[in-house]
């Protein structure tokens, strides 16, 4: 996913927060990932914003993508040049209203942002893991983040809510956790990737790889693989876009010139727009852990893990109602791949609601400001906040 | 409150809510801003579901709290196991199918019971714009002219009987109604309802 982040236009925000760590799995318990490795101690860093309440029920869980982290909204100083990546939904009011619910956001097991991952300290070699790091799949990235909700006490989820690959971890929770899950809000994602967009981590990977720098992984303590991240980078943000998106954003306008420098310099504006998030990225991300979390995501396959290949099966394992939500412009994620989740989950009778929202912003389409996500996401949770009240009270 | 919450209804609708026992799983095909679905789950406690075409509409489904899924009606039934349902609505919609008896048939196999409402094509006010004008009629229940109409069949409250029987399914009530007043309100039609009525509203069951 891009950074689209800006201070909110009303001003209104959640205001300072803090990130906060989780320590777990402390050798000899470690956790054991799918692959078979053992992982610990693990750090999760999260925050949390709201307030819980008495009897635990309007815990909202989001999940990030890929570059994402714990900061989904506020601000951590008063200097703070912008707030989390998700400011327009989280919020007093906003459509994860944060007066109603406790909203708690971890970044990603395998991520470099505070929880554990490949740049981590290997404690048997007191040196970063690097490539010594297991592979963590999505299933182990909900593991963790489970582990986390065991040590803040939350025994139900009113709604789990990402997009993307956070959406993954949405999908997967529902089957792995049926039982704590009472909605779940997975946006712009599928069950599987297909093989377009596994081709295109596979080009991000083999740019990284093929940056001398990158050191078989081994970069901690010297020069760092900038150049085959920042690639990684504009590849994947081409994804993110569209044909219509890049065509109204860029064109074929040049970058602060009126003709051609017949050399290979950044000549049009959409070289100049990928060049500088490229360069942007690499100050915040590590190469490693794009690695890690991009292969993580091209093994993500709910039908086979969780229903020997049948998405009819798989979701026969959850309770949760759903909101699905797709953007008419996303190639990377299109519609068919969340239809095809529909059909599975009214195969087995659950709850489920769809909307399609037009849009020409591509697959970023669901972090960019949209009334109309905002109002879906607001209505939806209000319906089954409610319905958690009153069955409760059926009880 | 709850009665005017009601007569806000569509009368077609509110004869259809009628029909329905409490606590039933209802689907609603073409369920548009989800009225019908709405008032069924505050006034008769139903599990409720729509399907709709227009991502408007959807939308205004979900942010109202109404479970409900865009796509095409023809499509969307297919994917429900047998007997989902206790009742599948299809309101003023089946005018605009393509292919009636295929998605009658549907309706059927995923709902135990359906209901089916369309406007009434031998209206006397249809017949005599025919009769003495010589053109494609225009009325308040159907609007649009024969060049822009979504209205692609033509249906009276006879032939449906007829089709029934071809189809092979059982009609198990019948309520053929005139409306006025932007079709909020109205009165049930037993004298020549054929002629006199705008709209059929039929309970079907296999």
């Amino acid at each position: 996913m891009s950074e689209y982040i800006e201070h909110d236009k009303n001003g209104i925000s959640v205001g300072l927060v803090e990130k906060k760590f989780f320590t777990f799995a402390e050798p000899p318990d470690e956790l054991i990932l799918e692959g078979g490795a053992r992982l610990g101690p693990v750090t999760i860093a999260y925050e949390t914003y709201g307030t819980l309440n008495a009897d635990k029920s309007n815990v909202v869980l989001i999940l990030h993508a890929l570059s994402g982290d714990s900061h989904v909204a506020g601000y951590y100083s008063k200097d703070d040049r912008k707030p989390g990546w998700w400011d327009i939904m989280v919020g007093p009011g906003k459509g994860i209203d944060t007066n109603k619910y406790f909203v708690v956001c971890p970044n990603i097991l395998g991520s470099c942002l505070g929880s554990t991952g490949p740049s981590s300290i290997n404690p048997e070699t007191n040196k970063p893991y690097a490539l010594d790091f297991p592979m963590v799949t999505i299933g182990d990235m909900v593991t963790a983040q489970k582990a986390l909700m065991d040590y803040l006490g939350i025994r139900k989820l009113l709604s789990i809510i990402g997009g993307s690959i956070g959406g993954m971890q949405v999908l997967e929770w529902c089957v792995r956790y049926p039982e704590m899950v009472v909605s779940a809000i997975p946006l712009a994602t599928t069950t599987k990737h297909s093989a377009l967009a596994i081709a295109f981590n596979e080009v991000a990977r083999q740019a990284i790889m093929a940056d001398p720098n990158w050191n078989n992984g081994d970069y901690y303590f010297g020069r760092k693989p900038n150049l085959g991240l920042a690639v990684a980078r504009m590849i994947g943000h081409i994804t993110y876009l569209s044909d219509e998106s890049m065509r109204l954003k860029f064109g074929r306008h040049l970058q602060d010139k009126s003709d051609f420098s017949f050399n290979f310099d950044a000549d049009f504006q959409v070289e100049n727009y990928l060049r500088y998030q490229g360069t942007k990225f690499v100050e915040r991300f590590d190469a490693n852990s794009f690695l890690y979390i991009s292969k993580g995501a091209d093994y993500f396959d709910l039908e086979s893990q969780h229903g020997s290949g049948s998405a009819v099966k798989a979701f026969s394992k959850a309770r949760a109602k759903f909101l699905v939500v797709s953007f008419t412009s996303d190639w990377l994620y299109p519609t068919y791949q969340s239809k095809a989740m529909i059909q599975a989950t009214k195969k087995n009778g659950l709850d489920v609601s769809f909307c399609e929202i037009e849009a020409e912003w591509g697959h970023d389409a669901f972090l960019l400001p949209n009334e109309r996500l905002t109002l879906l996401v607001r209505g939806f949770l209000e319906r089954v906040f409610e319905e958690t009240r009153t069955e409760q009270h059926a009880f | 409150m709850k009665k005017l919450e009601q007569s806000s209804m569509r009368f077609d609708l509110q004869i259809i809510a009628s029909w329905i026992e409490p606590g039933s799983k209802v689907l609603d095909l073409g369920c548009g801003e989800g009225d019908l679905l709405h008032f069924l789950e505050e006034n008769k406690r139903v599990a409720g579901t729509g399907i709709e075409r227009v991502e408007a509409k959807v939308a205004q489904c979900i942010e109202r709290g109404i479970s409900v899924l865009q796509g095409d009606i023809n499509e969307e039934v297919l994917d429900y196991e047998d007997d989902t349902f206790d009742y599948v609505i299809l309101s003023q919609t089946l005018q605009q199918v393509y292919e009636p008896a295929k998605l009658l048939q549907s309706l059927l196999r995923i709902g135990k019971k359906g209901i089916v409402s369309f406007p009434n094509f031998s209206h006397w006010s249809i017949r005599v714009q025919l009769l003495i004008r010589g053109h494609a009629p225009i009325t308040k229940q159907l609007p649009y002219e024969w060049y822009d109409t979504p209205n692609i069949r033509v249906i009276t409250i006879k032939d449906f009987r007829r089709f029934s029987k071809k189809v092979g399914f059982n009609i198990l009530k019948e309520v053929a109604i005139n409306t006025d007043h932007h079709d909020r309100q109205g009165n049930i039609v037993k004298f020549l309802p054929n002629l006199r009525a705008t709209y059929g509203i039929f309970l079907i069951g296999r």
